[in-house]
């Protein structure tokens, strides 16, 4: 076995991860089941994003991928490198570039654009799931629309903490009708999600279910009157290139205390640097 | 100084050529031959084969030696492998009854047609090290004996109608490896997905129903392990030939009987069925699957793990449970990032309240 199909998966697996995709674009934030296949890397190293991306690849596309919002961490690299050997597709960093972006936790900054696709890896892909560990009980309870249990929770956090007290994989509305995962984003992404040019497609593997918002999207992010959601981030600029309306990385420069703020995004922040931007420590970094 | 994380990609080559390194241990030392994997480390194999879901001695002993002996890992690289193979087609159901036994003991009759046979078991060693030489010497070969035919225990049970009746169900049972697991899962899918199952997970939930958490009462009926032709149906010359030989496990156990009034009591079943040599195994698994069948033999649910089918369905998969645990060492800088800020907002909060 030297000789594998293109990106990895035979075709008759990628038919059937096909149609998934289709129904879950064709009822938003609803969680299809789908027969998840072992991949060459470990349950929670991205196998459900990397099913989406072999079934989604055509010869032609340019891939991203990110972990993080950079391209360089680890998983990224070896998910790249993944299917470079076995797709021969060009890879890029560029989010302006790429035709397919896989991410773990992140949205990229930059806009996305009409004819990408954006493909999340998902660990958990029920947003009810730690209010009731039962998948019979959670499909019942997305079947009759019974969300109140999350709006309690949500009440509950406000009750103890003054706020809500989720921060990241905060809970969302699709098109008035599913309560949906985001994926473990940080909620400042959540805003990105409603009203998309691109695709999105979410890919749980090990949970074996594929998830979809199709492009323009309505996607609400849960909340109350009173207390209106609110997309949050370290109340920073990024050290290198000065921005102050991306996510940052706190990083730990000293055991005495010492920080700096980067962009997580790093494609990003590598545009802005190169196109003349400067943090605070921008000539110490360089 | 901050120096941006770049160089992922050098840091894993880097990493991949230390693992290959330390996989091949002393240079000085022979490197391990497949075939004195497959041979003597044949229980190891086995398991590998059984979790795997594939069964390919040659493969599973590559993929110990691979995993530098780890056997969960080991079970990854096979599975993995599976997934691209092509489906050619189902086998007929193989014939445990007609099984060429190497090992048959039941434990509920002293003797039966076919005999007790103790075959290559560890059960009356007395486990001390062989410091000396001997496990260096060459046992001398022995004469295979000729059982005869060994009919199942259950058989003669049926025939009295002391168990439940098991009537042969020819619907095709669901493929856990080709359909999502929908819950609840029927007793073809529960029995499948513990065929595959780790073994120490379904060891531990067979143990706690022992202790009382889903107490079933059971007596193994039967165990044989011995090796089944594989027959395929080829539709084009209408005939079944056989493809090939497996060694399987089989454990059929006799459990707590029900009945009522008007109905005479039985004994009741679970069954385990295990690629390989792995009678631990699958005594576990007919123990679990006596547990899981509590609601259609009229049983009260005690809230027993080994009861809850989804429970015991959604975590038994070893390569499922060691990703999903480990990922967790992966970066989590943006989570924690958010997490972070919202505790130290919340902290601010409470000081301002405090003042």
């Amino acid at each position: 076995m030297s000789e594998y199909n293109f990106a990895y998966l035979d075709e008759q697996t990628k038919r059937m991860i096909r149609r998934a995709i289709l129904k879950a674009l064709a009822i938003p934030g609803y969680q299809v089941p789908f027969a998840s296949r072992e991949m060459p890397m470990p349950y929670g190293w991205g196998t459900g994003g990397v099913q989406l991306t072999a079934a989604c690849l055509t010869p032609d596309d340019r891939l991203k991928v990110i972990d993080q919002g950079a391209d360089d961490t680890t998983n990224a690299v070896s998910i790249r490198k993944f299917f470079q050997r076995t797709a021969g597709v060009t890879v890029t960093t560029a989010t302006t570039d790429a035709t397919l972006i896989q991410t773990r936790h992140r949205i990229p900054e930059t806009p996305l654009t009409q004819g990408q696709i954006l493909v999340y890896q998902v660990p958990i892909p029920e947003p009810l799931r730690f209010l009731e560990p039962r998948e019979t009980e959670t499909r019942k309870m997305h079947e009759l629309e019974e969300y109140g249990l999350m709006h309690v929770k949500l009440y509950e956090d406000i009750a103890r903490h003054g706020q809500i007290a989720t921060s990241y994989a905060y809970p969302v509305k699709v098109e008035g009708r599913y309560v949906m995962d985001p994926s473990p984003i940080p909620k400042f992404d959540n805003p990105k999600l409603s009203d998309s040019p691109a695709i999105q497609l979410f890919g749980a593997g090990r949970e074996q279910r594929i998830y979809a918002l199709p492009p323009h999207t309505h996607v609400v992010s849960l909340d109350f009157d009173d207390h209106p959601f609110r997309a949050t981030k370290a109340d920073h600029a990024c050290d290198l290139c000065g921005a102050d309306a991306s996510y940052l990385d706190e990083v730990v420069t000293d055991d005495a205390g010492g920080r700096m703020f980067v962009c997580s995004d790093t494609d990003f922040c590598t545009a802005r640097v190169a196109a003349g931007h400067k943090g605070r420590l921008a000539a110490e970094a360089a | 100084m901050y120096v941006a994380v770049k160089g992922g990609e050098r840091a894993i080559d880097n990493a991949h050529a230390w693992l290959a390194e330390e996989r091949r241990g002393d240079p000085d030392l022979p490197l391990m031959t497949v075939d004195q994997i497959k041979a003597q480390m044949a229980l190891a194999v086995n398991r590998v084969m059984a979790e795997g879901s594939l069964y390919d001695p040659d493969l599973a002993a590559l993929a110990i030696r691979q995993a530098r002996g780890d056997l969960i890992e080991a079970v990854f690289l096979i599975r993995a492998y599976r997934t691209t193979l092509p489906r050619l087609g189902a086998s007929v159901p193989v014939d445990t009854g007609a099984m060429a036994v190497d090992r048959r003991v039941s434990a509920t009759f002293k003797d039966l047609p076919g005999g007790q046979v103790l075959g290559p078991t560890f059960d009356y060693t007395h486990r001390l090290l062989d410091f000396a030489d001997q496990a260096a010497v060459d046992p001398a070969p022995l004469a295979v004996p000729d059982t005869g035919p060994v009919p199942h225990v259950m058989a003669i049970l049926d025939r009295d109608g002391l168990i439940e009746p098991s009537p042969r169900d020819d619907t095709p049972a669901p493929d856990l490896t080709r359909e999502p697991l929908e819950l609840p899962a029927n007793r073809p899918l529960r029995l499948q997905a513990l065929a595959r199952a780790d073994e120490g997970f379904v060891l531990g939930l067979a143990y706690s129903t022992q202790r009382g958490y889903g107490r079933t009462h059971a007596f193994v009926g039967e165990l044989r392990i011995g090796r089944v032709p594989v027959q395929m149906h080829i539709p084009e010359l209408d005939m079944t030939i056989d493809i090939g030989e497996i060694e399987l496990t089989e454990c059929e156990t006799v459990n707590q009987f029900k009945g009522s009034r008007t109905e005479p009591a039985q004994f009741t079943r679970g069954y385990g069925l295990v690629m390989g040599q792995s009678e631990r195994k699958a005594i576990a698994v007919s123990l679990v699957d006596r547990a899981l069948r509590w609601q259609e033999l009229g049983e009260d649910f005690t809230g027993a793990p080994a009861q809850d089918q989804e429970f015991v369905l959604s975590h038994c998969d070893n390569i499922q449970a060691t990703g999903f645990l480990e990922h967790i060492k992966l970066p989590h800088y943006v989570d924690f990032q958010a997490e972070l800020e919202l505790v130290r907002r919340l902290r601010t909060d409470s000081a301002k309240d405090a003042q």
